[in-house]
């Protein structure tokens, strides 16, 4: 069994928690444990997920009551430690929130919810995230969201375009109105990852749409080097 | 004691009082009659059609289940239990579009839960007036948000259906959901309560007033009636239209899966229409025992709740378990943890009862069966000769129509050539893309979907078990079993012919499984009709029950369950008007290898394109051509030759499985020439064909429909083994019709000799078929009918 350790963090609501267990136990053969939102015990674990879904049904704001979980406190002290922590989707929302990643997602520019696949340039490859991915590559990954719209300040921009912090974005437009036309960033140490885009929606050869594959091959590589 | 318009009020009749009256053997006493009231509507009872739904074949080497259970399950082989079924939310829908499409799609996700199912894909079949009507495109654009918003967040992918627009729909609309779900108990959680001292156990959400008489709502005779019985809920503050909420639906499929796994439950039962009042009373009469319900157990979510309106409740979100006694402690913890209600309300009683206590006093005492199973059944005579619009249909002949020849039509003092024919009829909302719609679906949660909505003629799931919850992730068993499902009606055929329409319907759901390689299995019906009161309506339920039957008994798909929905009619200024009368049939089909399956659109420049049943008779009756371009219903549908459609489709299948077939694509709404623009619109491609000149009028030969026509591109490499195969299974059945062409190329037909008949760009295609649904400020773009 390969030997990065996941964790994968399910709120009541949370719906694809099983579908990144897939990819990670299923596909990459790696040790991957479901973590109940008031667990608070994360030892041991390499990557936290916090995965796509609905958490407490996206009430009030998304991602706004998630980021009062239990398990949110051990998950800050995990980043604290140098752990890896990715937000897919609602994981994105609630990193936001919790003031882990900058900026907020609103709803689309279209106000419909938007399931398709999109293109998606790789901006820095120099990342845990990133590195299978050959130099300027634009790859088509899947979106299904109805508030994927990053927004943040004119400040905030420019940090994360300063800083480099802007890791994908959408190419040519961004399907739901992102600033910059961004899909994903991170924190300045690379750790953190934040992206609404799913990888682990394209990382099966048996279904159609494999561009995600090289994003787990990374995460394999930094912890192999 | 009451009088008639007490009685009318519960929609019972006088004479449906006296047999209350017989069975209790004194007056029921007004929660009793209100309980009655809903258990006997056509809803939950099905009084009307039951007799006509005795044709169905409904026994087969692969079904588990048939109907009378929440759904039908068939075996998939390895352990692999599929449970399916389809529901109807039109009433509520056309009354509240969003929450009546949301909780269509609740409700359904319970009745495949209750089997002990993970639900793993959604389909919906949906029927609007004209778009051009801004009433109409609203309800369109909520109804979509609806499915959208339970859908996705409940987490289960929406991945395929279908969508007509045609007047009659005007005002009612029809919104049928089917839900597709893999067992993960051992067997099936039966509905049957069992064990007299077992507690009954509510979870879920809370009780409130919301969807009180839902039941009785959606089974009331008009639309003038419906609204006065909305209206009267209206005044009270009380919707008759549920509430969904997805994050609890979400909540207790997780809550329920984990409860089953404990051995711990005998029985389940959703509490959909009528609620408590239903639930009860069928897991009592199924089981042979009775139950005791107390009220004062039930949590609520206001208070004051009258008995009456705790047993009429169709709040969402609610299930009933009869658990093993002494494990209820255990059952509650897991409820709990997922912040779901779970409180012991009653318990199983030997004497066959259904008894209601409320503050202290029994407020109800009736036999379960009275409520649940002896309930009135309405056998009505059928009328011996078709109506006489029907025969006024069949005596149309298409000579009547303006002359053509191979290059147009003349249409007042123009020729219409066949490439602006072609365009308009790729813009009739009909046949325009749906993807606008189906972008607002999730379609792709859950890891399994291996056609996305409009890559093929049915969806393809993977089947793989999810069956792990909080803490280490066990080892995981690839798969490469897929199931197929699809859904499909033609109203207007059924209209012009219900006992050959019905067929039709059923011979395109196998049709549309055989060519994305999956073997046909089962099917689900919805029946979706006006007033069965009215003897044209009766005649027509009762000729298409005969043809889905026969259909069914011919192609070895039997009938393991569905729903009726009678009385869908609107008010125009001259009466009542009936829809069409519109049978959906959903079926499911098994893909043993996930790898040798296909979409519909050309995948490779060169390939060769053939038409499989060529032969088969096709009929301007009844078509989009003669709706969208002659404003005209009317004529005779093909008939269906189910021998053929057999052969046709295993044709199909057979090729694919051998790796010759690259794609296949049913030859149905629209007829020969949309089937090959929508080839070339799905692959990018276009393609150069020949036709051979037609025995009848061009138009015909182009735009004409009907049964057990397939289109497929095959590999060149094959073209010998393939031909030889054909004559062989299909003598005279098939023909070749030309090559796939390049992204760059045209769309190209041409006579035998040569002669063009039409040449349409992909871009103007796809102009045309993309630029129907789409977000326009301007009502004008929904073209219409």
């Amino acid at each position: 069994m390969a030997g990065v350790r996941f964790g994968i963090v399910v709120f009541p609501g949370s719906n694809c928690d099983r579908d990144v267990a897939w990819v990670t136990r299923g596909l990459l053969g790696c040790p991957t444990r479901l973590i109940w939102h008031r667990e608070t015990d994360l030892s041991g674990l390499d990557v936290v997920v916090l995965p796509g879904g609905f958490s407490y049904g996206d009430y009030l704001r998304c991602g706004a009551i998630a980021r009062f979980a239990p398990v949110m406190g051990s998950l800050k002290e995990h980043a604290a430690r140098g752990g890896y922590v990715l937000g897919i989707c609602n994981g994105f929302q609630i990193l936001t929130e919790a003031g882990l990643l900058p900026g907020a997602l609103v709803r689309n520019a279209n106000l419909h919810f938007i399931c398709d696949r999109v293109g998606i340039c790789v901006e820095r490859q120099d990342l845990p995230w990133t590195s299978a991915y050959p130099q300027g590559s634009t790859l088509t990954l899947p979106i299904a969201h109805g508030e994927g719209r990053y927004t943040c300040d004119p400040d905030t921009l420019k940090q994360l375009q300063d800083r480099g912090q802007i890791v994908f974005r959408y190419a040519p437009v961004a399907p739901n109105g992102s600033v910059d036309n961004i899909a994903g960033i991170c924190d300045p140490s690379g750790r953190i990852l934040g992206l609404m885009p799913h990888p682990e929606r394209a990382a099966d050869p048996d279904l159609p749409g494999q561009d995600g594959i090289p994003f787990w091959q990374s995460i394999l590589r930094s912890f192999a080097a | 004691m009451y009088t008639l318009e007490d009685l009318k009020a519960h929609g019972l009749s006088l004479d449906e009082y006296q047999k209350i009256q017989q069975q209790l053997g004194r007056d029921p006493n007004p929660t009793e009659l209100a309980m009655f009231g809903v258990m006997w509507s056509e809803h939950c009872c099905y009084k009307n059609s039951r007799p006509l739904l005795k044709n169905f074949p409904t026994t087969g080497e692969r079904v588990v289940v048939g109907p009378g259970e929440n759904a039908g399950v068939v075996d998939l082989g390895e352990g692999d239990w599929l449970a399916f079924k389809i529901e109807s939310h039109n009433h509520p829908s056309a009354v509240e579009p969003f929450q009546g499409a949301a909780t269509g799609v609740g409700g359904i996700l319970r009745d495949i839960l209750t089997m002990g199912a993970r639900p793993i894909a959604l389909l919906n079949s949906l029927r609007f007036g004209p778009l051009t009507d801004p009433r109409n495109r609203r309800l369109m654009a909520r109804v979509v948000e609806g499915i959208a918003h339970y859908g996705n967040c409940v987490g289960v992918p929406t991945v395929g259906g279908e969508v007509a627009v045609d007047p009659c729909y005007t005002g009612n609309p029809l919104v049928n959901v089917m839900t597709l779900g893999l067992l993960e108990t051992p067997t099936v959680v039966k509905s049957a309560a069992q064990g007299v001292g077992n507690p009954v156990l509510y979870v879920g959400s809370t009780t409130g007033r919301d969807g009180i008489r839902g039941a009785s709502f959606a089974s009331a005779v008009r639309v003038s009636e419906t609204e006065s019985l909305l209206g009267e809920h209206c005044q009270q503050d009380l919707p008759a239209v549920q509430v969904g909420d997805p994050f609890l639906g979400k909540c207790l499929i997780e809550a329920c899966l984990e409860a089953f796994a404990t051995g711990a439950v005998v029985a389940a039962q959703d509490m959909g229409a009528a609620g408590l009042t239903c639930s009860t009373s069928e897991m009592a009469a199924k089981g042979g025992v009775g139950i005791r319900l107390d009220l004062d157990g039930v949590p609520a979510r206001e208070s004051g709740l009258q008995a009456w309106e705790y047993l009429l409740s169709e709040s969402q979100e609610r299930m009933l378990l009869v658990a093993q006694k002494g494990h209820e402690a255990e059952l509650i913890e897991i409820f709990q943890r997922w912040g779901l209600q779970a409180r012991v309300v009653g318990e199983v009683l030997a004497e066959p009862v259904v008894e209601v206590w409320h503050q202290g006093s029994r407020v109800v005492e009736v036999p379960a069966r009275a409520l649940a199973e002896e309930t009135p059944v309405y056998v009505r005579p059928v009328l011996q000769e078709p109506p006489t619009y029907v025969q006024e249909a069949w005596q149309w002949d298409p000579a009547t129509l303006p002359p053509c020849n191979c290059r147009g039509i003349q249409l007042g003092q123009e020729i219409r050539e066949w490439e602006q024919v072609l365009l308009q009829l790729l813009a009739s909302p009909t046949l325009a893309s749906k993807a606008w719609i189906y972008r607002q679906y999730d379609h792709q949660v859950q890891n399994n979907t291996v056609l996305w909505p409009g890559q093929g003629d049915a969806a393809v799931i993977r089947i793989r078990s999810q069956k792990f919850g909080s803490g280490e992730v066990p080892a995981l068993r690839p798969s490469r079993k897929a199931v197929a499902a699809t859904l499909d009606g033609n109203g207007r055929w059924v209209y012009l012919d219900p006992y050959e329409g019905a067929k039709a319907a059923v011979a395109e759901a196998a049709r549309n499984l055989s060519c994305v390689g999956a073997d046909p299995l089962a099917v689900t019906d919805n029946l979706n009709f006006g007033n069965p009161e009215n003897p044209v309506v009766y005649w027509q339920l009762a000729l298409a029950c005969q043809g889905i039957g026969d259909a069914c008994r011919a192609l070895g798909t039997p009938v393991t369950g569905g729903n009726v929905s009678l009385y869908n009619e609107t008010l125009t200024p001259t009466g009542s008007q009936a829809i069409y009368p519109t049978p959906v049939i959903g079926m499911v089909g098994l893909v043993p290898d996930l790898q040798l399956i296909c979409g519909q659109g050309w995948q490779q420049a060169g390939d060769l394109v053939y038409l499989l049943g060529s032969q088969a008779p096709v009929s301007l009756g009844g078509s989009e051509y003669l709706a969208v371009i002659h404003q005209k219903v009317t004529g005779r549908p093909a008939p269906v030759d189910l021998e053929l459609e057999k052969q046709v489709q295993a044709a199909c299948r057979h090729g694919i499985r051998q790796g010759w077939v690259r794609s296949a694509h049913d030859c149905s709404d629209g007829g020969l020439a949309v089937a090959l623009a929508e080839a070339c619109l799905s692959g990018s491609q276009g393609a150069t064909l020949c036709l051979p000149a037609p025995s009848g009028r061009w138009d015909q030969a182009l735009f004409g429909e009907g049964s057990s026509r397939i289109l497929v591109s095959v590999n060149p490499a094959h073209r010998s083994l393939w031909e030889a195969y054909l004559e062989s299974q299909l003598p005279g059945q098939w023909q070749f019709l030309g090559q796939v062409g390049s992204p760059e190329d045209p769309l190209v037909l041409t006579t035998a000799e040569g002669d063009p008949v039409l040449s349409v760009s992909l871009a103007a295609m796809q102009a045309a078929y993309h630029g129907t649904f789409a977000d326009h400020p301007d009502p004008s773009h929904f073209q219409s009918q």
